[in-house]
């Protein structure tokens, strides 16, 4: 793909500014204005002067005080009236793409998430977009300013001698080729030091949520070194921007000063030969001086800008993501729900999977009656929590389809899909927030009665121990709770939507034999009414379901109760038998 | 309230003595910054005064061109031009140089620094305990690195000595002044009056909004991290409509406070601009009727307007480093708390001396709670052996990974002491300690990277061999190898790629290639299959051979190659005995044990 251009990347920005324009714009507009009372104010200042000389009197000074007090408070109001100007724009547009960024991360694929470092999501989030903010609220505003200044700047040179201006301009020209290589290379290395900061957050991320790993192995030393590494790499980048910088700035700053040394020769020929007036070549000189400023500036806002162009081109990286799991144009609506579910020669793999390999799922088909609840068994990564995900459209199926109720799910929409299938994940991802809203996740608008029956059902009451009842916070991912606690509360809540399918992966593996017999004990009159997918390892939670079906390379090779598996598929006794055939348990 | 350390980071309004504790930390953080580039940060002021030395030579020879060289050149005499050509050129290639050469030199500097924070924070949170990451939460551990870092380098880009050099900018014109009219110097310092007070202002607002925002800016970061964290759940319980109202409602909030910190300095700046102006009204005005009653000659009053307006001239840069300085230093007071908790688990200072481990572990009247003081271990005393294998067993929350955690001091016992070989843990170094005992936590977290890094997270340094030796001997080594790249392939963050299983199965290689004297499975296996189970338990009679184990497990067929095992209920132990005696008897475990044989196949 070639890369856009500086201009194409940065109108990406006009969207977000929206109703701001106007205000961004008269900013501009306030700033040059303050940028040409600079360029008047020596003038001005020599004009008095001059004046005083001539009348001496009390009338003209306090003329002239006044006239000054004007000009310093116009510039002063001339500031104020500019920050103020860009104050909404800026902040409305690094807050309007935030929004924009997170609603577009919460509408991606799981396959997406899974590919993107969650420390590379975050540094665009934040910190490139405060750097727009910054950029826009100020960078670009200079820029426009400075460079109409600039302009103006040069009319009066070539006003006062075309030699001269000419001087200038062409002795400016090996900074333009200079600024194109730099643009480039500057532009290369910003994109590379915002990624790297990208990394570290990721480093850092990781460093925080795997502490319990670093710490169980002592390894804390092991990855503050991978850290400093990314630390270091991410220290070269930025020295190197400096130098590219540095390189500039020798041309910024020289350029303008050879040219007034070159004018120095120039001006006094041409004043010798009568061309020119000493006063024109001071007003020359005085006017260099004014643009020097705004011409050094040009080296940092360029900068600034290229900074800007990185960070832009990060954000729609993420904004242009296809979304390829979305709704259909033309919805469907189950008539009557009753909880059938179907799959219909289901095919799946993950993108990264081989060539040569088979289809992770190689063709699934079974139902599930209404009411009725299946057991998915196979043994690890055989695929089981894989066909959990189809159910419910994290992934999409590669081909064949799912049916509830004798509708394609990708016919219905997201809200009815995910309010008709309910999940328990087998690992519960609980968040920092109340027992009572972990709960109700996703229904928040249940009854007191259907919440603490959901906790009874999975054998949950532990909470109303806790310091705070339901109201205790359970603390980031749940992670002040013991395990078997945090499993009950996820199945609570799968359990609490009253989804009219249940699919339950691995929902019993963190309880002892007690619990586990007591929360089957509550679920089995749940799934009474409820049709249910119950990804299980054990014969103990294989006896929830009514039937049995068996993942096995991909296809499911058997279906049936558990004592008809047991009698017919030598596979099945495989994957769910302790005992060897003497009936001696195998350790 | 105590300022100690984060506890009260989400204050922004602090009392008086509050602030003033909170900012002699951050200064002395930064001065601990500073310290080791001291001397190149001389060297660079150097370099910068030079360079705007030389900058104020230009103008003058201007000056001399215009006043000697140019008649002398009328006159024919080329000779003082072309000096005073060749003098500016050479001050421009000079002056450009230096500047050039100050850029590069001050990033190193700032390099350095911002490299030292980073380092020094990453350090101190992986040191930290487990009590304060879970008080503290990721989200804030990952704000204080990411988006206060931020404002930190930015006020180090901003360039502190562009501030020094601006500041002696205006003292020489200020004595410039004194020299050359006194009186117009007097008038400009009663600017200084207003100066004072606005700045006074200035500082103290900011001050509490820059905490506001720092505040905000980390709930922003909190919410999003754990949105992206829990991401499926956020999709499967289609939370996304109010997610994206509760963050844009923190979002409006820093944008909020991000505007009103703008809008201060916005009206900072030019309220110094017009302090300035009235000022040179005013010298205009004095010494304009001084001229007039023939005190003062013209010459005079122009120098002293010119000199009022230089000294006012750097004031907009200085201003803009003190906005970013307040924008740090509320950065400062932030990163300066996390660096001054302490672990609740502190390093020894005089770590015992290991010789050769047995793995033998005492619990001499241990009782523990969390930091919410709801009981969780009352008291008892426990002796493990050396080279004796446990199995844990008990209901759930029962406080058998509490138990543990103990073990491999995660927390401290809040009374008693737990001991390795007769030594308290608490004077055991923690290399050592992390040498000699490896938990197997119930969560089985894998990073982002290769299989194979992850398993030799286990060793560092591990060779490819021993690498797949431990994962041949947990029986993982199959199911890597059918993976995209094998062992080099990237498991994604946390783990992601790969099964829940098949986390299992590398989190347990990697402590089997740790190798330790004290080895704790957590659960280490719940999610597996039966006959992966089985495969497992074959390999951990071969690796437990001379070492202390406590496993723990809901999975009854662990307890077939335990020595011993403890029953525990409500944070007791209630049964420990030999298996087959307990098997035999009467107790919880037996009828355990008699419903899980029913429950097989
Ligand atoms: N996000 C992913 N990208 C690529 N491959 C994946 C991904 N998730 C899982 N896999 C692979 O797909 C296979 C099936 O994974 P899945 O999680 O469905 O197994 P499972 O049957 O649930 O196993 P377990 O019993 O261990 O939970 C595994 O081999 C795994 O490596
Ligand atoms: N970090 C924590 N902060 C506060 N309370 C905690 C924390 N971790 C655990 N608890 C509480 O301590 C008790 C014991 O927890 P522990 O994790 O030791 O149980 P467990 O026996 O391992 O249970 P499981 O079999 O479910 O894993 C539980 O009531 C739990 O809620
Ligand atoms: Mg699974
Ligand atoms: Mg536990």
């Amino acid at each position: 793909m070639r890369e856009k251009g500086l201009l194409a990347t940065l109108a990406r920005l006009i969207p977000y500014a929206g109703n701001t324009i106007p205000r961004l714009m008269l900013g501009v507009l306030v700033g040059i204005a303050a940028h040409m009372f600079a360029l008047a104010l020596p003038q001005v200042l020599r004009d008095l002067v001059n004046g005083l000389e001539q009348n001496l009197n009390l009338q003209f000074l306090l003329g002239s005080v006044g006239l000054f007090l004007l000009l310093g408070a116009s510039e002063a109001i001339l500031v104020l009236l500019r920050r103020w100007l860009v104050l909404e724009p800026g902040t409305q547009v690094e807050a309007r793409m935030r929004n924009h960024l997170y609603e577009k991360l919460q509408k991606l694929p799981i396959s997406f998430h899974d590919q993107w470092p969650s420390g590379q999501l975050l540094s665009r989030s934040v910190q490139d977009l405060g750097l727009l903010r910054r950029w826009i609220s100020f960078g670009f505003v200079l820029l426009i300013a400075n460079i109409v200044m600039i302009a103006v700047g040069l009319g009066i040179l070539f006003n006062t001698h075309w030699m001269l201006g000419t001087i200038l301009l062409v002795s400016s020209l090996p900074f333009w080729v200079r600024g194109f290589n730099y643009q480039r290379e500057y532009g290369m290395a910003s994109r590379q030091s915002q990624d790297q900061a990208g990394d570290l957050a990721t480093n850092v991320e990781e460093s925080v949520h795997g502490i319990r790993v670093l710490k169980a192995f002592g390894r804390g030393e092991q990855a503050a070194g991978v850290f400093s590494r990314g630390a270091k790499e991410l220290r070269m980048t930025e020295l190197r921007k400096a130098r590219l910088n540095s390189n500039l700035w020798l041309f910024i700053i020289m350029l303008p000063e050879l040219s007034i040394g070159l004018s120095l020769l120039a001006g006094v020929y041409l004043i010798s030969s009568g061309e020119l007036t000493l006063g024109g070549l001071v007003s020359y000189f005085a006017t260099v001086m004014v643009l020097r400023w705004p011409i050094e500036s040009l080296g940092f806002l360029l900068a600034f800008t290229l900074d800007a162009k990185a960070a832009v081109q990060r954000f729609v990286e993420v904004i242009d993501q296809p979304i390829d799991i979305s709704e259909e144009e033309q919805l469907q609506s189950i008539e009557n729900p009753v909880g059938r579910l179907e799959f219909k020669d289901v095919h799946f793999r993950y993108p990264d999977a081989p060539d040569k390999q088979r289809d992770l799922i190689d063709g699934v088909s079974f139902k599930i009656e209404p009411g009725e609840s299946v057991a998915l068994i196979g043994i690890t990564g055989s695929g089981k929590s894989t066909v959990t995900s189809l159910a419910t459209r994290l992934y999409d199926t590669t081909s064949g389809s799912i049916e509830i109720d004798g509708v394609d799910i990708r016919k219905l929409s997201f809200g009815e899909l995910r309010s008709t299938i309910a999940m328990a994940f087998e690992d519960a991802t609980l968040f920092s927030a109340s027992v009572r809203d972990n709960v109700l996740l996703g229904r928040p608008d249940a009854s007191e009665e259907e919440f603490k029956q959901a906790l009874s059902i999975a054998q949950a009451e532990f909470v109303y121990d806790l310091p705070e009842g339901v109201e205790t916070i359970i603390g980031e991912e749940g992670m002040s709770l013991s395990g078997g606690q945090r499993q009950r509360l996820a199945l609570a809540r799968a359990v609490a939507a009253k989804p009219s399918i249940l699919v339950m992966d691995d929902p019993l593996s963190a309880l002892d034999v007690d619990t586990e017999a007591l929360v089957e004990n509550a679920l089995r009159k749940v799934l009474a009414g409820t049709t249910a997918l119950i990804v299980a390892h054990r014969p103990s939670t294989v006896m929830l379901a009514d039937r049995v079906a068996l993942l096995q390379d991909g296809k499911i090779t058997a279906i049936g109760t558990h004592s008809e598996l047991l009698n017919n598929s030598e596979h099945y006794r495989y994957v769910i038998s302790s005992f060897d055939s003497e009936k001696q348990v195998i350790i | 309230m105590s300022t100690f350390g984060t506890l009260n980071e989400d204050e922004s309004d602090l009392s008086k003595e509050d602030s003033k504790v909170i900012r002699n930390r951050s200064l002395k953080l930064l001065i601990s910054l500073i310290q080791p580039v001291k001397k190149r940060l001389y060297l660079s002021f150097g370099i910068g005064i030079l360079s705007q030395l030389l900058r104020v030579i230009g103008p003058a020879i201007i000056a001399y061109a215009l006043d000697t060289a140019l008649p002398a050149a009328v006159n024919d005499d080329q000779i003082p031009l072309l000096t005073a050509v060749g003098g500016y050129l050479l001050v421009a290639v000079a002056t450009a140089s230096m500047t050039a050469f100050f850029i590069r030199y001050g990033a190193r500097i700032n390099q350095d620094v911002l490299l030292d924070l980073r380092q020094r924070m990453f350090r101190h949170t992986q040191k930290l305990s487990v009590e304060f990451h879970e008080r503290y939460t990721s989200g804030r551990v990952i704000a204080r690195q990411t988006s206060d870092l931020d404002s930190i380098r930015e006020l180090l880009d901003t360039g502190g000595n562009e501030m020094v050099v601006s500041l002696m900018f205006m003292i020489f014109t200020g004595g410039a002044l004194l020299i050359l009219d006194p009186q117009s110097f007097l008038v400009l310092m009663a600017s200084w009056i207003p100066l004072y007070f606005i700045t006074r202002w200035f500082i103290r607002s900011a001050r509490l909004q820059y905490r506001r925002s720092r505040v905000a800016s980390a709930r922003l970061i909190v919410y999003f991290v754990e949105t992206m964290t829990g991401i499926r759940a956020v999709k499967a319980f289609r939370t996304e409509k109010r997610n994206q109202q509760k963050y844009g409602d923190l979002n409006e909030d820093y944008r909020r406070i991000t505007k009103r910190t703008i809008q201060l300095f916005g009206i900072f700046d030019p309220s110094l601009i017009f302090t300035g102006s009235v000022a040179m009204t005013f010298v205009l005005l004095f010494s304009g009727s001084r001229v007039i009653e023939g005190e003062l000659g013209i010459g005079v009053l122009t120098a002293a307007l010119l000199y009022t307006r230089q000294f006012f001239g750097p004031i907009e840069r200085i201003a803009v480093f003190y906005n970013s300085y307040q924008a740090a230093s509320a950065a400062l007071e932030k990163i300066s708390g996390v660096l001054e908790e302490e672990p609740t688990v502190p390093e020894p200072e005089k770590p015992a001396e290991l010789k050769k481990i047995q793995g033998e572990l005492d619990f001499d009247k241990v009782s523990f709670n969390y930091s919410n003081n709801v009981p969780v271990l009352p008291e008892f005393s426990l002796n493990i052996p050396a080279g004796q294998t446990i199995a844990m067993v008990g209901t759930t929350g029962a406080g058998k990974s509490t138990l543990a955690k103990l073990i491999s001091r995660f927390y401290d016992p809040v009374l008693g002491s737990v001991s390795l070989d007769g030594i308290d843990l608490r004077e055991i170094s923690s290399t050592d300690l992390r040498r000699h005992i490896v938990m197997v936590t119930q969560e089985a977290y894998l990073f982002s990277g290769s299989v194979s890094d992850n398993i030799a997270l286990g060793k560092p340094g591990a060779s490819a061999e021993e690498v797949a030796a431990a994962a041949q001997a947990v029986g993982a080594h199959e199911f890597i190898m059918q993976l995209p790249d094998g062992y080099d392939t990237d498991v994604n963050k946390r783990g992601g790629r790969v099964s829940a299983g098949q986390r299992q199965l590398i989190s347990f290689a990697r402590a089997f290639l740790a190798d330790p004297s004290v080895l704790i499975l957590d659960e280490a296996t719940s999610s597996l299959d039966i006959p992966s189970e089985r495969q497992v338990q074959l390999g951990l009679q071969t690796l437990l051979k001379g070492r202390t184990a406590i496993i723990i497990a809901h999975r009854l067929s662990t307890v077939a190659i335990a020595d011993r095992v403890l029953v525990m209920e409500h944070g007791r132990i209630i049964e420990d005995d030999s298996p087959s005696k307990l098997i035999e008897g009467e107790g919880k475990f037996s009828k355990l044990h008699k419903a899980w044989r029913e429950s097989l196949v």
